[in-house]
């Protein structure tokens, strides 16, 4: 069984940063499900079945968490003790909110207006805003250990990312 | 037979003893059953060398006929000859958008529609279990005894209803389901361990009335499905239905009787077979009015009336790229599955999309029975008996669609998304909203859509007794786990109180347990089956299968284990191996409870170490 008093990191044998090396994090998920899944005990008991399934869901738990730009920095934090999303603060810069918001509202005009190309462009955008956060939060995280001031960068970047899923899903409504 | 031979006392069965193990492809319009022999997965044929059991049930006077007898009698009796019963499954009445196109007896039922039939009132559960007990009777006879289990294939898009109402005809039917197996996942193994591919293959998947889009990356034997998408309502029965409107039309012919009907669809599927190698095709067929029809259909007519139905398999297509987050250019190769794939239009349009001509060397009848058979093959234990290049492979799969929760004002909080990789479990808080509220209604749901009441309802539970807090105190955590048949159970708990109350989830319109159990009996009674001969039977195929992996297990890593620790579990082994003597199901039961128990500690530290195996072996290839 897989050892549950481990963090995501331990794991999967990864060190606790932020920047992941994405084709290691990978093998290790692939090891680890090698060994846990519940096919890999299809003929054993019942206790050992269960097993498996806790520790195979686990471990996809914790694959999803560290694959995800918001999901990992949320995780990171949470491991120096800091709710990113707790409801006693949940402010955001107001010009950033006033920038997507007016995105969410071109968006939605475009889509109206059936003009892929503008939603595009959007979308870009918005996927170059996210990055420059990611970078900020890799600074934050991995260099600075500024854990408080990270906190705002995973509010803009779970902003962000809501964004490119709903022009994501524009897009696909329009093609 | 075979299953009591087992059980001899002196036979003490062999580490590496061969199990039957079968996979099954029950498809809408044809089934298939296949096994693994010396390691090759084949299909097995019925005893005039037919590979394809057609999908279709007729009720007659005196019982039931099953595929080739069936479909001969279907234009004569279309009201008791069940086609297609697969669009049936897990479906209301209101579900059925193309109710009318089938000449049957409808019964609007809460949950899943009914068939009257001249045996009496027939589910859908009950029709697609006449169809897999003929399966297992081929195969029990094609491989000489009981089966030891099934993997049994489900399109991909599926929802929980749909499988459930799959699983529970399987047990109708008798078969132990080792897995419930996504179609396109199962043509994926089939071809991956084929041609030994690596890269993200995507497998599109239109059959007879399903249609499935899968992305997978396959990489060092192990079969990771990024995506899934499709339409449970959409296969080749839609292609022949338009045909058959266009012949109506062309013909100008009046409302047609159930027989009639039923007539002109078969000279429509026709002419859309023909299509796949001729340019023309003849529909010439003689009414019970005397009216005569005589069309021809040209391949530019057929995909001009087709196009639609083309392009809406290729809408899931792009959102299954979408999800996966990939373009075109990511992948290698596209797996055809599924007969309705030969049609050229089809072809053409996912070769246009992709940007490369679909692979089209397998057979697209058969890849997905091959596919399930070598899964049961790995599943019933036969993996190391197989040749080594299947030896060490796995699947992961997804779920096709998210579950949720309903919220405050209908709306759906989604707490595990679609594509997920199964087995997964996800827990979020909730609160309570009135002032010393002490129950809360949990009602679970599944979909995409924001509004509850555009997602399919699949469960709803209480849980009560939570003490009386102000408004928005309690903590109400909800966990949602879903195993690796993609079956959901859905638990709650107070996490101030602790109280508890856990549900798994039997669609909210599917079939009760007593339905089943009195379904079952039935069959029992038809079958001149006996019910403790199944337990017996059921409870020797456990307790053989926990002594072999224990064996096994000891075999391995008994080092372990400490000299009082083995001789515990030594114990328990050698009083299953007395209850195995015998023929009392229960103490059976008891003693393969009681070697559970005792190797439970046991089976923890050998994940262990495996997990340590497994860490140890990332990091040297780290290293290289």
């Amino acid at each position: 069984m897989i050892d549950f008093s481990h963090n995501h990191f331990q794991l999967f044998g990864l060190p606790e940063r932020y920047q992941v090396d994405a084709p290691a994090l990978d093998a290790a998920y692939r090891a680890l499900q090698s060994e846990v899944h519940p096919d890999r005990f299809a003929g054993a008991g019942e206790a050992e079945q269960r097993l498996a399934l806790q520790s195979s869901a686990r471990v996809n738990e914790a694959y999803a968490t560290l694959r995800d730009p918001v999901r990992r920095a949320q995780y990171l934090l949470s491991l120096h003790g800091i709710d990113a999303f707790s409801e006693r603060d949940t402010s955001l810069a107001h010009e950033f909110l006033e920038r997507q918001l007016e995105r969410r509202e071109a968006a939605g005009d475009a889509l109206a207006a059936l003009d892929a190309s503008r939603l595009e462009a959007l979308a870009t955008e918005v996927r170059a805003d996210a990055g420059r956060v990611e970078e900020q939060l890799l600074a934050r995280l991995d260099r600075d250990a500024a854990w408080e001031a990270a906190r705002g960068d995973v509010r803009e970047l779970r902003f962000l990312s809501k964004l490119a899923t709903d022009i994501d899903a524009m897009q696909a409504e329009l093609e | 037979m075979a299953l009591l031979q087992i059980a001899e006392p002196d036979a003490s069965p062999a580490p590496h003893e061969h199990k039957r193990a079968i996979g099954i492809d029950l498809g809408t319009t044809n089934s298939l059953v296949a096994t693994v022999r010396n390691g090759f997965p084949v299909v097995l044929p019925d005893e005039d060398g037919h590979p394809l059991l057609p999908s279709i049930v007729r009720y007659t006077q005196s019982g039931v006929e099953v595929g080739h007898r069936a479909q001969s009698m279907q234009a004569a009796d279309p009201q008791n000859t069940i086609v297609s019963v697969k669009r049936l499954m897990g479906r209301g009445l209101t579900d059925l958008t193309d109710a009318r196109r089938f000449p049957y007896r409808f019964i609007d039922e809460p949950g899943m529609v009914r068939l009257g039939t001249r045996a009496g009132v027939k589910s859908p559960v009950e029709v697609s279990a006449e169809i897999l007990r003929a399966l297992r009777v081929r195969a029990e006879a094609s491989l000489g005894g009981s089966l030891a289990g099934a993997v049994v294939t489900v399109p991909a898009y599926f929802d929980e209803a749909q499988r459930q109402a799959t699983k529970d005809a399987a047990r109708l039917a008798g078969l132990d389901v080792l897995r419930l197996l996504n179609e396109p996942t199962a043509a994926a193994i089939a071809y991956g361990l084929d041609n030994a591919a690596e890269g993200t293959y995507a497998v599109y998947d239109l059959g007879g009335g399903t249609f499935d889009i899968s992305i997978l990356r396959l990489s060092k034997g192990v079969f990771e499905v990024l995506a899934t998408n499709g339409d449970s309502a959409l296969g080749g029965d839609d292609f022949d239905h338009r045909v058959h409107c266009w012949a109506i039309e062309a013909a100008s012919l009046p409302p047609l009787s159930p027989a009639d009907t039923r007539l002109l669809m078969l000279k429509s599927r026709e002419a859309k077979e023909n299509l796949t190698i001729h340019a023309s095709a003849p529909i010439v067929v003689t009414l019970s009015n005397a009216t005569k029809v005589d069309l021809a259909l040209t391949e530019e007519a057929f995909t001009a009336i087709t196009a639609n139905l083309v392009a809406k398999t290729i809408a899931p297509v792009k959102r299954a790229m979408r999800d996966a987050r990939l373009t075109t250019t990511d992948i290698k190769g596209v797996v055809m599955v599924g007969g309705a794939t030969r049609m050229p239009q089809v072809q053409k349009a996912v070769g246009d999309f992709f940007g490369q001509p679909p692979l089209t060397n397998l057979n697209p009848d058969q890849v997905v029975a091959l596919g399930a058979a070598i899964q049961a093959d790995v599943l019933a234990g036969n993996r190391t008996t197989t040749s080594a290049a299947r030896d060490d492979w796995l699947l992961l799969d997804v779920i096709p669609l998210s579950l949720g929760l309903e919220t405050m004002g209908g709306l759906t909080e989604k707490i595990v998304p679609r594509n997920a990789t199964i087995p997964v479990t996800r827990a979020q808080e909730f609160t309570t909203f009135k002032e010393g509220q002490t129950a809360i209604a949990i009602h679970v749901v599944q979909g995409e859509r924001d509004k509850v009441a555009d997602c399919r309802s699949l469960a709803r539970f209480e849980l009560r007794g939570i003490p009386p807090m102000t408004a928005g105190a309690a903590r109400v955590r909800v966990t949602f786990q879903v195993d690796a048949d993609g079956l959901l159970s859905v638990a709650a708990r107070e996490m101030t109180s602790g109280v508890e109350s856990s549900i798994v989830v039997k669609p909210s319109y599917g079939l009760t347990d007593s339905e089943i159990a009195r379904m079952l009996q039935e069959s029992f009674a038809h079958a001149e089956d006996d019910l403790v001969a199944r337990a017996l039977a059921e409870a020797q195929v456990e307790a053989e299968q926990i002594a072999v992996a224990t064996a096994r297990a000891l075999e391995a890593d008994g080092e372990l284990l400490s000299a009082e620790e083995r001789a515990v579990i030594d114990a328990a082994l050698a009083e299953l191996d007395r209850a195995r003597a015998g023929t009392d199901h229960r103490a059976i039961a008891a003693a393969t409870a009681a070697l559970n128990l005792a190797t439970t500690d046991f089976a923890g530290r050998r994940m262990d170490r495996g997990v340590a195996r497994a860490l140890k072996g990332k990091r040297v290839d780290a290293l290289t």
